[in-house]
């Protein structure tokens, strides 16, 4: 058995969060920057030129790097030998709830689908917890805006649309997005299992390494091809035109049923917040 | 580069080209989902509609001793129907990011007004530009309240012009 205090679990959650508002990955910097250096279109060159001085801004200033400091997404990863002394659950709304007020992070969101009155304290965050064997406690935390997440989709496709009618549907979902989600994105696509678990495999897909490669090398060549097309599309930065448009495609798949064939596209924009936190 | 200042000469507006670079500079305000629900059925307002430009944004809180939390462009498609009655009375300047509504752009054409966008997820570099943030009206929306900003310099690209071309390339209009 290993002990985990909640307070521990909170304060982590609180720092994690306050830091990924103001830094990006280092990774997602080293894309931007590979991506300039390719890019030729001038719109498309100062719109990378903000983001890079805008990241810059960030961390010296303090200021967010945007102002919507997005929905918290928590993905639990808990050993079974673990014993916590509280609620799992509230403990990181109760880090949530401090790096939002303390950190001067945007309150985002409302309590209802029609009162929408602002719960003012960022809360509630999405948890998915994930129990495994042994005494570890990993937690992947983001910090997701709605301009991505609103252009994002899961369909039902039939498995003779195959991977031609993955790869259709995928460029449609860019070219309807345009410039809404922030272009330059990042694709999370969860493609199997069933309604909800595409959806879990696209967001889980969202919080890869953006240097990894799947070890599925169909679902791999998927990967560079689908990058190759959506950049090919001409969209570019803010949908303002240029080579652009997307710096990673991450697919994450699950076994389905026979007859089905569920596609999860969750976008996300250049602004990728999110960190993974070991206790 | 063309500096456009406020309040607006509307010929200024007739020298503007899809794809321009704008640097603006004067007073802007702010409205995004819920004071435009507000402003469409308000005739007392603090400010005047007429030649006014609004900015969607909800900026984070402000840090003591800084002027604006970080103040970046939210996608400005989900205000596109409320807008038209706004373009009615009178707002001839609009800035967000992203795409717009075919009858967003009728209207826009025929109110003789423009949209401007600049970038999102830039909302740092963005506030360094402002010089003051006040609210004005609705305060109890908070982020989503009216404000008025003083910019200096704010930069923004010509999305929509007044001759009806698009800056937008490979989405679908
Ligand atoms: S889509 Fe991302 S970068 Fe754009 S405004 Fe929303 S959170 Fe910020």
């Amino acid at each position: 058995m290993r002990q985990i205090r909640c307070d521990e679990i909170s304060k982590a959650i609180k720092n994690t969060l306050i830091k990924i508002n103001h830094h990006l990955d280092f990774s997602l910097i080293n894309l931007l920057k590979k991506a300039k250096s390719q890019e030729t279109n001038s719109t498309a060159l100062s719109v990378l030129d903000d983001i890079l001085e805008n990241e810059k801004i960030a961390k010296q200033g303090i200021i967010p790097l945007c102002q919507d400091t997005g929905v918290v997404v928590v993905f639990v990863t808990i050993g079974q030998k673990v014993v916590l002394d509280g609620s799992l659950e509230a403990a990181i709304n109760q880090g949530v709830k401090a790096a939002y007020i303390e950190g001067y992070l945007r309150k985002s969101i409302v309590d209802h689908p029609f009162n929408r009155i602002n719960t003012g304290d960022n809360t509630p965050a999405i948890i998915h917890v994930n129990l495994v064997e042994g005494d570890g406690l990993t937690m992947h935390v983001a910090s997701k805006g709605a301009g991505s997440e609103n252009m994002s989709r899961v369909v039902m496709l039939t498995p003779s649309d195959g991977i031609e009618g993955v790869k259709r549907l995928v460029l449609n979902t860019v070219q309807e997005a345009g410039g809404k989600p922030c272009p330059p994105i990042i694709l999370g696509i969860g493609i199997g299992g069933n309604l909800e678990k595409s959806a879990l495999l696209a967001k889980e897909a969202l919080l890869r390494d953006l240097n990894d490669q799947s070890d599925d090398p169909v679902i791999r060549d998927l990967e560079k091809d689908l990058l190759d097309s959506v950049n090919a599309m001409g969209i570019g930065p803010m949908g303002l035109g240029g080579k652009t448009t997307c710096l990673a495609v991450k697919i994450n798949t699950y076994p389905m049923h026979i007859a089905s064939l569920p596609v999860a596209i969750n976008i996300q924009c250049h602004s990728a917040r999110h960190e993974v936190i070991v206790l | 580069m063309i500096h456009l200042l406020t309040p607006l000469d509307l010929k200024q507006l007739d020298k503007l080209s899809a794809g321009d670079r704008v640097l603006i500079s004067g007073t802007i305000y702010t409205a995004r989902d819920q004071a435009h629900l507000r402003l469409v059925k308000d005739f007392n307002l603090a400010f005047k509609l007429e030649n006014a430009i609004i900015y969607y944004v909800g900026p984070t809180p402000t840090k003591p001793n800084q002027v604006i939390g970080s103040s970046g462009p939210t996608s400005s498609y989900r205000m596109d129907t409320l807008a038209i009655p706004l373009m009615e009375r009178g707002v001839k300047v609009m800035i967000g990011k992203g795409q717009r509504s075919p009858s967003f752009k009728a209207a826009m054409l025929k109110n003789n007004a423009i949209y401007l966008v600049t970038t999102g997820g830039a909302g740092a570099l963005l506030s360094s530009k402002i010089k003051s943030y006040k609210v004005l009206m609705y305060d109890d929306l908070g982020a989503e309240a009216v404000h008025e900003l003083v910019v200096e310099n704010f930069p923004c690209f010509v999305a929509y012009d007044l001759a009806g071309n698009s800056i937008f390339k490979g989405g679908l209009e």
